[in-house]
């Protein structure tokens, strides 16, 4: 019944449009793949794809929270358009990311993406984004691959997220140089997140002529990290590196003092852990702790968390929600610069202009440091990284960020 | 909410103040649950025709109008006034609640607990008053005369009342669902015709008008002329009534091929995800439906299929090939009835929950191995095998979800054909003989282990083909696609369809694959919805929703005897079970 | 005997496979343990202090598994929902034990503060279960038995995203009770207070329960219903009050557990962290043998300490990369081996001869 009632439907809006006059455009599209036409009363769309829901759900979260803060910024308004963000949740895995790209590909209004959350999804879902012409960048993909050419990558990828290569390498020097550390374990949770950058961090500290004494793992999900600690204590290295996500790094921050040893350990994590409650999570164990992470210190970032207070109550979930903001804001800027613009106030976004763009994105003044896009869409090439150092401000002060050690 | 109202069935006899009450006030704590969970505020940017009404309206409006409507059918036979009066008194008693709340959220720093009682949900509550006290007053009207109406409509005639509901819930339906309508009509007919009816992917007023007249004409139409229509179709004879039959089958063949033209590539790639799970259901059918084997490890078969095929055709480091796709089905599929048949070997003495849980335990073995370091080496670990070369036929290279959809079509006919097959053989019935009765089947002289044996192994080809043209649509594999969901997600299409029945599973794997694709805008909520509506459906019908015909007669017996049993209520159904826990069906 | 001869009777090439599999797994284990415990890397102090704080973490398995198997005795359903009645107390409490913490009642009077925190939480969890046996499994009690499985699924989803609509997605965390964070030394091995205490205070509640269901008016109610519930309503029972009773009992000791846990793993309190809880209690009930309650206790305690100790001990001997990955790869191992050898759990009753 209803079937029918949608075929009615269906003819009723087909005389319709046989009916309907298509006003000439008085701007004309010459973007080698295509643009996109917004009508005076229509907003710009752009989209998210985010892991928002299973045990992921804080990764996506978190970033949301930071484009969706980023788009408040501008009073929900790009050139006298208002913005609308459609979202879709790609769930940390391929298939999600398949799915959702395939979802936002058939939109043709959506300008460009701010995701995905996991590499995974990145993988599966980029080459259908790409086809479509759009560009994706994202807060928090990290897998090398995905800015290889030799790799996965497609055109129309960027990332504000510090590809593993860098991140892993500067972590390994500053343990070995800084630090003087010549010993150190890894413990990884089977993301390719992590793993990739335990993987990277080893082979440096070899490079520069360290030991690794051993590289485990745990699983997403594992509250007793007693086995894994009491098998890396039998080594007692100098470091152990941990780029875990919360909670798997506050158990093996809080239990790597219960165990026999890890006493003079440092423990070393990466942004993964960069959240506020990370440290008031894991307790005292974190003090002395090191993070890697995006570089955000100073007022920019200090208002951002004060308006992530007031817009959802309380801290970011994760530490990628800065990344997302200056994603959102290299996308809205990029936008901004290559829109033609009609009359009667009818834009036109041509999509290879956009997606130059962003690729010349130099020298932009993101809360994350300072960015620049290379061909490949790497766009937080490793000088906005710093090395933190948790102390008992953090811990129970309720300070946040910590103070950053160590700066390129 | 609407098993709560089913289960007070028993006191329908007598409506009287206090289920009023007790209706109103359950009213009102779903209104407060579903704005505490943060839905009302989410979807108060969602609009649902443009300028005038948003999802978070709707979502708040619903449950003290559906509340007032149920109560008010309580109390069919009953003054109009009185019904009337009925519902203005659930639409008060629904505020109460949330007044509470707005209380709360003003004077308390509740929000470190409840992060959704925000500043913003108060104001949509009070509807942007300034004065909490005016915009308290304009809730009241605004959920009183909502539960008046849902009163009021049941005075209305079957007739106009089944036509109004039905253009209201068109057109809630397709504002729902615009985002895909809009993206299918802007493929079709151009941006400048969808701009017409549609502001930036929401419904005008006029187009949601237009919808809800013709379903209410249609309705209406329907009512008067519809049995008519159906009642000529049977006088035809018998050689006509075959014709149409034909011609049906031919048409429905038809649609069968051009549907992924039709749909376009993101409803196409939902068909894709569904027919992936028709099939994985109709081989876990074999074991779980036909054979009574209570498996939660489907998982196993769907990793190897996909692993395998990933191994085989990758031209990445991992890969030993590439070897062609369709070489590599057959593989896939024998290595994955290897894997049937090793674990089903040391699990062929265990009965009924014995085996879900040793089952659960080899599909965690599964992910756990492939996520592992230990086999990164040669499967990747975490990192997944990329670069996966798609299927071609010559020149044709099959990359988009229109070409996989009938790759996955053929499957699914096979596996179709197979079951049909199987369902009426010799060893289908040696297979129900085991569910029902496995010491009685041995007594038979049925060889319970081969027949075991075989059932699992059957099964997991299913899994193996479905994993490996998974892998080859994603060109990618990563472990976390193997989880312990997989298998739930296929039992639970099994249960929801009708255990044992085949076009139960297709229904159950649109209903539990699809809808879910289809409400990807709810985000968040997306899987309460899914936690919802499998608690819904099989309160609603436990018998699944398109059960065989055999099953529907067991257990409208034992529903029957239940019913008789009155005050052991139901009792000696489980108790004939506990005798026999192996029997699962 | 019997068995043993109809065993005799019936060798089959399923049997000499099986044989082999046993033989395998447990040449295997004692392989792996051999290497490691004779490369010396770890000493005996290393393996008791893993036990105990395995013992630890599996008396939390089996506060929960309680759970399961009580439901299971009376209903012969899997409540697989049960995860999500404990996350449900410890994560509602959390927010409660920060406020206490806040307020320095915590650490003043912490054993007050403890039990109102667990009184709090049992009753949340308490509440979510009855409301569940009411609303997901009630109807449904005379449908098939997978029916009210797919419902339990459902309640699972639904209550695992409710919490996170209440409370956020983000992770919380319980306060640190000064009084539980030191350690005390026997011997060599120095040994977490919070782990006995985490032990015994799971002692007690199990031994709590325990007495009530052999002891009481009610327990016997519950075997009654267990044992025939055609003859028990007879007798005059009241099932449904007893199947409400026994699903706000298995609550009741979950969120306690849902304390407990906070006190020993205080991080990482967040909607998702009932699932791998429940899927362990879970297997810890079907360890034990599923409707036994001191089944249900055994197997709890026998997961946490083979995960304790299985990966270090076995895998790392064996060789394996990433030996601590797979600890759910041994714990599982660990099921079907001893399901083969007893396919009713440790302690089950003989259901597989006798009922099933």
């Amino acid at each position: 019944m209803k079937r029918i009632a949608l075929l009615l439907l269906a003819a009723l809006l087909f005389t319709l449009a046989l009916s309907a006059c298509s006003g000439g455009d008085e701007l004309v599209c010459e973007d080698a793949i295509g643009c996109v036409t917004v009508a005076p009363d229509e907003p710009i769309t752009i989209a998210y794809m985010l892991t928002i829901s299973g045990a992921t759900a804080f990764l996506g979260e978190d970033s949301r929270g930071g484009i969706q803060i980023a788009i408040d910024d501008r009073g929900g308004k790009l050139l006298d358009h208002d913005i609308n963000l459609k979202g879709e949740d790609s769930g940390c895995s391929a298939e999600g990311g398949q799915t959702a790209a395939q979802k936002l590909a058939a939109d043709t209004q959506i300008v460009g993406i701010i995701g995905s959350s996991c590499s995974s999804e990145a993988t599966a879902g980029l080459p259908i984004i790409s086809e479509a012409g759009m560009l994706m960048i994202s807060p928090s993909n990290t897998a090398p691959a995905l800015t290889d050419k030799e790799g996965t990558w497609h055109p129309g990828y960027y990332r504000t997220a510090h590809n593993d290569l860098f991140q892993g390498r500067v972590a390994a020097d500053y343990a070995y140089n800084e630090l003087g550390a010549r010993t150190a374990a890894t413990i990884h949770d089977g993301s390719p997140y992590a793993d990739g950058l335990q993987g990277v961090f080893a082979n440096r500290f070899k490079e520069l002529g360290g030991t690794i004494t051993f590289q485990g793992a745990v699983n997403v999900g594992d509250t007793d990290m007693r086995p894994i600690l009491t098998n890396v204590g039998a080594d007692s290295p100098d470091v152990l590196y941990f780029p875990i996500f919360e909670p798997e790094g506050n158990f093996i921050a809080a239990q790597s003092k219960e165990v026999a040893g890890l006493e003079n350990t440092i423990l070393f994590g990466a942004d993964g852990l960069l959240s506020e409650s990370f440290p008031s999570g894991t307790g005292p164990a974190a003090v002395g702790m090191y993070l890697s992470g995006p570089y955000v210190e100073g007022d920019a970032y200090q208002q951002l968390l004060a308006k992530w207070d007031a817009k959802f109550g309380g801290p970011p979930p994760s530490g990628f929600h800065a990344h997302a903001y200056d994603a959102t804001n290299i996308l809205l800027d990029a936008i901004e610069k290559v829109a033609l613009k009609g009359d009667d106030g009818t834009l036109l976004i041509p999509r290879q202009a956009l997606r130059d763009a962003v690729t010349a994105t130099a020298g932009f003044r993101g809360v994350t440091g300072t960015l620049a896009c290379n061909e490949t869409g790497d766009c937080a090439t490793g000088e906005a990284l710093g090395i933190y150092r948790i102390t008992d401000a953090e811990v129970s002060g309720g300070n946040w960020p910590p103070e950053a050690v160590w700066t390129p | 909410m609407a098993h709560m109202a089913m289960m007070n069935k028993t006191d329908e006899a007598k409506f009287d103040g206090r289920a009023l009450v007790k209706f109103g006030l359950l009213a009102g704590v779903v209104a407060t649950y579903v704005a505490v969970i943060g839905m009302i505020a989410t979807f108060s940017q969602r609009q649902v025709v443009a300028g005038l009404l948003t999802l978070g309206q709707v979502l708040l409006v619903a449950p003290p109008l559906g509340m007032a409507y149920f109560s008010a059918r309580k109390m069919a036979g009953e003054s109009g006034g009185k019904i009337l009066a009925a519902g203005a008194s659930i639409g008060l008693l629904t505020t109460l609640p949330l007044i509470g709340l707005i209380i709360l959220a003003n004077n308390t720093n509740i929000r470190i607990m409840f992060v959704n009682i925000s500043p913003q949900l108060v104001n949509i509550l009070t509807f942007g008053q300034d004065s909490v006290f005016v915009g308290v007053l304009l809730l009241l009207v605004v959920l009183a005369l909502a539960s008046v109406a849902g009163a009021g409509l049941t005075l209305l005639p079957a007739r106009w009342r089944q036509a109004l509901v039905m253009g209201v819930a068109s057109t809630l339906g397709i504002a729902l669902m615009s985002e895909l309508f809009v993206v299918i009509l802007r493929e079709r007919l151009g941006n400048n015709f969808v701009r017409l009816f549609f502001q930036s992917g929401v419904m005008r007023w006029y187009t949601a008008v237009g919808i809800f007249l013709i379903a209410f004409g249609f309705t209406l139409f329907w009512q008067w002329r519809g049995t008519q229509m159906r009642g000529r179709l049977q006088q035809f004879t018998a050689p006509r009534q075959k014709q149409v039959r034909w011609s049906g089958a031919g048409i429905s063949g038809i649609i069968l091929l051009i549907l992924p033209w039709a749909l376009g590539t993101f409803l196409s790639e939902v068909l894709n995800n569904v027919g992936l799970y028709i099939l994985m259901g109709l081989g876990l059918n074999i074991a779980v439906g036909l054979a009574g084997l209570l498996d939660l490890g489907y998982v196993t078969n769907f990793a190897v299929g996909a692993y395998v095929t990933a191994v085989l055709t990758t031209t990445s480091q991992y890969g030993l090939g590439p070897i062609p796709f369709w070489l590599v089905i057959p593989i896939a599929l024998l290595a994955a009835m290897l894997t049937g048949f090793v674990f089903a070997l040391p699990v062929l003495r265990m009965r009924g929950d014995y085996l879900a849980i040793a089952t659960l335990g080899f599909g965690e073995i599964i992910r756990v191995l492939v996520l592992s370091d230990w086999l990164a080496s040669r499967i990747g670990g975490p990192q997944g095998i990329l670069a996966l070369q798609n299927p071609s036929i010559g020149n044709f290279f099959f990359a988009r979800p229109e070409h996989f959809y009938y790759i996955i079509l053929v499957a699914c006919l096979a596996m179709l054909f197979v079951s049909v097959r199987l369902n009426n053989s010799r060893t289908g019935r040696q297979w129900m003989a085991l569910r029902e009765d496995e010491d009685v089947a041995a007594a038979m002289g049925i060889d319970t282990i081969l027949t075991k044996l075989l059932a699992f192994t059957l099964s997991a080809a299913a899994g193996g083909v479905a994993g490996a043209i998974f892998a080859a649509k994603l060109g990618t594999v990563f472990p976390q696609s193997f989880n312990l969901f997989v298998s739930i997600n296929v039992l639970s299409i099994i249960i929801i369809g009708g255990m044992g029945s085949i076009p139960g599973i297709v229904l159950g794997a649109f209903l539990l694959i699809g809808a879910p694709e289809l409400l990807r805008e709810f985000q968040e909520y997306r899987l309460l919805i899914y936690g919802a509506l499998l608690i819904v459906v099989m309160l609603r019908r436990p018998e699944g929703l398109w059960p065989s015909a055999t099953r529907r007669r067991e257990l409208q017996d034992a529903m029957d005897l239940t019913s008789h049993l009155g005050v052991v209520h139901s009792e000696v159904i489980s108790h004939g079970q506990s005798a026999n826990p192996s029997r699962m069906d | 005997m019997e068995d043993l001869r109809r065993r005799l009777d019936g060798v089959s090439w399923v049997d000499l496979f099986l044989w082999g599999l046993r033989i395998v797994i447990i040449l295997l284990i004692a392989v792996g343990a051999f290497n490691t415990l004779t490369s010396g890397k770890y000493t005996i102090t290393t393996w008791i202090s893993l036990s105990i704080s395995g013992l630890a973490q599996g008396s939390i398995y089996a506060l929960i598994a309680l759970g399961y198997t009580l439901v299971y005795g009376i209903l012969l359903m899997i409540n697989f929902a049960h995860g999500e009645v404990f996350m449900s107390g410890a994560f509602t409490t959390v927010f409660i034990a920060n406020y206490f913490n806040q307020t320095g009642f915590l650490n003043t009077y912490p054993l007050l503060a403890i039990l109102i925190l667990m009184v709090i939480a049992a009753l949340v969890s308490m509440s979510v279960a009855v409301l569940l046996e009411r609303i997901a499994y009630r109807p449904l009690r005379g449908a098939p038995r997978l029916v009210p499985l797919i419902t339990a699924i459902g309640a699972s989803f639904f209550l695992q995203y409710s919490f996170r609509g209440f409370y956020g997605s983000g992770f919380q965390t319980y306060p640190t009770v000064t009084a539980l964070s030191g350690t005390f030394t026997v011997g060599k091995v120095t040994i977490p207070v919070v782990q006995v205490v985490v032990f015994f205070a799971a002692i007690a509640l199990m031994s709590g329960l325990y007495w009530l269901v052999e002891r009481t008016k009610m327990g016997k109610s519950m075997r009654a219903v267990s044992e025939d519930k055609e003859v028990a309503a007879l007798m005059g029972i009241d099932i449904n009050r007893v199947i409400v009773f026994t699903f706000a009992i298995g609550g009741l000791l979950a969120g306690a557990a849902g304390v407990i846990n906070g006190l020993y793993r205080p991080q990482g309190v967040y909607f998702f962290m009932g699932f791998i809880p429940g899927i362990k209690a879970f297997t810890s009930a079907v360890l034990g043998g599923i409707g036994s309650v001191p089944g249900a206790m055994l197997g709890g305690l026998f997961l946490g300490v083979i995960e304790s100790i299985g990966p270090n001990l076995v895998l790392e001997g064996l060789g394996i990369d990433g030996a601590n990955q797979l600890k759910d790869a041994i714990a599982f191992t660990m099921l079907v081996l001893v399901l083969i050898f007893r396919p009713q759990g440790i302690l089950g009753e003989r259901l597989s001869e006798k009922k099933a």
